[in-house]
């Protein structure tokens, strides 16, 4: 046991000058820093997903100011930390820094299924509650699922299922003949997975199936096996800004298969720009739908950044509104209470025509998806309003777990 | 048959790289100073492309994009590639890693992460077919104003007095010195041309591939491959690598290797690195050696 030692008189006086100098110097950030509830925003910013990330920060942004504009959450401000999560290691040790050093109360964010994976680890590890954006892969809900870790975008099931739906419609699967075109890396691969399971269980078989690696940026060769196929409908699960130079390349070569694919994103239909971007698509939210709440969404969100938002942009501002929300009506900010409510199947306004909930089986949130088709370049008016929507999947009385994995396809046991 | 239209079609591909490998291997063998800024300047000429193409139009952007882009070149060389030449090469390369870094988020600043569309102009779209061979009437002309840039290289550096001084200085700087010439405009004229080509080759690929930010550090790696490959100093040597390159992905694909297409030029580059260290055609520079 350490000797006791009296403090001296001049010694006490002295801390407790410096004490009061500081306090005197400094009230107003010791009191906010003690007030305000810190969230973590982790999404790559660099990179080839930097462009999405892009939006998934000015979303964030967007909620977190509107959330202190109208109050605050419990009274209290909320101040965001944003960090570009580069690659799976440094979004841990981010993650690692943000709860442990700067006490972060949730975590939001990810695009990269194997980031999303690290920072999920940590979350669990921590007992932080990590809402993911971005990711899409079904091992993040299956067998890599974490207590601590919840899932707003919408999974590669999801994505399969919503559009597989319309191109069974379209009559472009059963004994049709697809070419698919798939990103040679994990996300790639999950998708495709789930892909070939669709197609097979309706009838449709291969032309082609090509692995393409993640720098391929030329696709002419890949128009000549296409045109040598003659396929029914071209399926694209390609990587970031390859969907774009597809698209482009696809009508620079003159090529009219019907387009579609599992994965997608608005950024880079808008940025193969009218003319080039065609096909028919899968998409969680688009700045079209037609709701009050998207509306003053999309309208917030041009004015404070001069462009629509993208679909990546709903889910980062949901999120952060749906754990603001339940901080509120729980009345604390402790993770394990959040995800309890979440757990409770709770539902949430996010935009749409219905209201969504987490699935409590493997903590990805239910909600309605939209499948989106290219517009003919003639009936195109502006450089953002370049397609039409189908109404929401699954319609209206149905339910909404017709579209996501089943617990056969995708099982999740949390570690406890 | 497809298999022989996968090796025309990875030939014409080759031409695309070899704009940007020819101005890095002409920097290098000059200076002495590898350029990882070299893919900076393409972006930026794609980004200038899309910003004056709506008032010159894209025959003037062909023109006015590359110019300037040279011109920049020959301003960075100036006040900063002229410190670099005489000292250990590894500040050269710690110097254009920045400048690529900061060119990158420049351009994240004014434009903004998410990429921008830009299309082929309407007289340049349509195909055109040779026999049951498609190919693009844009990729057509694409492949002309490439070949035409570098049979003029050629004709400037081999049949010219400038020609004569460049390569001397590439072999000998000192002896030309020795001789009365300053080879510093040399050196300024070599950045300005080797970076102007990459700043062409922004403006001919923006129509065809993705315009965002970190454009540049994407073709930059294959064009090192080339230079590699062909061999530094080499001008047939690059252009015959850049070929290769081309038609052996062209091969991959064809063959149904597609998942290894890009894994084959590098395994590629390590047997040339192993059997032939200079590149297929590289000569014996002196200095470097």
């Amino acid at each position: 046991m350490a000797a006791y030692r009296p403090i001296s008189r001049r010694r006490l006086l002295q801390s407790g000058a410096g004490a009061a100098a500081l306090t005197l110097a400094s009230p107003a950030i010791l009191r906010a820093q003690s007030d305000k509830i810190r969230f973590g925003h982790l999404t790559p910013r660099t990179g080839f997903l930097g462009p999405l990330g892009e939006y998934a920060a000015m979303a964030s942004r967007l909620a977190v100011d509107e959330i202190n504009a109208a109050g605050g959450v419990m009274g209290r401000e909320i101040e965001l930390l944003q960090e570009d999560s580069v690659n799976p290691q440094t979004a841990s040790t981010k993650a690692e820094r943000m709860i442990e050093r700067d006490g972060v109360a949730c975590i939001v964010g990810e695009i990269s299924s194997s980031s999303g994976l690290t920072i999920g680890q940590v979350a669990q590890r921590t007992g932080t509650l990590f809402v993911n954006t971005g990711c899409n892969s079904d091992a993040l809900r299956g067998s890599d699922c974490k207590k601590f870790m919840f899932h707003i975008e919408a999974q590669n099931s999801m994505y399969v299922k919503s559009i597989g739906q319309f191109y069974t419609r379209e009559g472009l699967v059963e004994g049709k003949r697809w070419f698919s075109m798939t990103a040679d890396y994990a996300f790639g691969h999950d998708l495709l997975k789930v892909a070939k399971r669709f197609m097979t269980a309706n009838g449709g078989t291969f032309a082609g199936d090509e692995l393409v690696p993640t720098d391929a940026t030329d696709f002419s060769a890949y128009m000549l096996q296409i045109r040598a196929a003659e396929p029914d409908l071209v399926i694209l699960n390609l990587a970031g800004q390859q969907t774009t130079n597809f698209f482009k390349q696809y009508a620079e070569f003159g090529l009219d298969y019907p387009l579609g694919g599992f994965g997608f994103d608005m950024a880079l239909a808008w940025a193969a720009g009218k003319g080039n971007f065609v096909g028919s698509w899968p998409s969680v939210w688009h700045h079209r739908v037609e709701t009050d709440g998207s509306r003053a969404f999309v309208k917030a969100f041009t004015d404070a950044y001069g462009k629509p938002p993208e679909n990546q942009a709903w889910g980062d501002y949901n999120a952060v509104k749906i754990i603001a929300q339940s901080m509120e009506e729980l009345g604390t900010t402790d993770s394990a209470a959040i995800v309890e409510h979440f757990e409770s199947e709770a539902s949430f306004d996010v935009l749409k025509t219905r209201e969504g909930y987490f699935r409590k089986r493997d903590h990805q949130f239910m909600n309605e998806m939209y499948g989106i088709t290219a517009l003919p370049p003639d009936q195109i008016e502006n450089q953002w309003d370049i397609f039409t929507s189908s109404d929401p999947v699954p319609g209206t009385g149905e339910s909404l777990e017709l579209i996501a994995a089943t617990e056969e396809e995708n099982t999740c046991t949390f570690p406890s | 048959m497809l298999f022989a239209m996968q090796l025309l079609n990875g030939l014409l591909d080759g031409v695309y790289y070899l704009l940007i490998a020819l101005g890095l291997s002409l920097i290098f063998s000059l200076g002495g100073i590898i350029n990882l800024a070299h893919g900076a300047f393409y972006a930026i000429g794609a980004y200038l492309t899309l910003t004056i193409a709506p008032y010159v139009g894209f025959g003037g952007a062909l023109v006015i994009s590359p110019a300037a882009v040279a011109l920049l070149g020959i301003t960075v060389e100036r006040l900063l590639f002229t410190r670099f030449y005489r000292i250990d090469p590894l500040y050269s390369l710690l110097l254009t890693f920045g400048l690529a870094m900061v060119a990158e988020q420049g351009l994240r600043m004014i434009y903004g992460a998410a990429p921008l569309s830009f299309s082929i102009p309407d007289y340049l779209r349509g195909q055109v077919f040779l026999g049951d061979f498609i190919y693009s009437r844009y990729r057509v002309f694409l492949i002309a104003v490439a070949t035409l840039c570098v049979a003029g290289l050629w004709f400037l550096l081999e049949r010219t007095s400038f020609g004569r001084v460049v390569r001397a200085g590439v072999q000998d700087p000192d002896m030309v010195g020795a001789l009365g010439i300053s080879l510093r405009p040399y050196m300024a004229a070599v950045a300005g041309i080797g970076i102007g080509l990459a700043g062409l080759a922004g403006v001919l690929l923006a129509p065809i591939y993705t315009i965002h930010p970190a454009m540049g550090a994407e073709i930059l790696t294959p064009a090192f491959v080339v230079v590699v490959i062909g061999g530094l100093g080499s001008f047939w040597g690059v252009v015959l690598a850049a070929l290769l390159v081309g038609m052996v992905k062209g091969a991959m694909v064809g063959l149904g290797f597609s998942a290894f297409s890009t894994a084959a030029i590098y395994f590629m580059m390590l047997v040339i690195l192993l059997l032939r260290p200079r590149g297929l055609f590289g000569e014996r520079i002196t200095r470097f050696e």
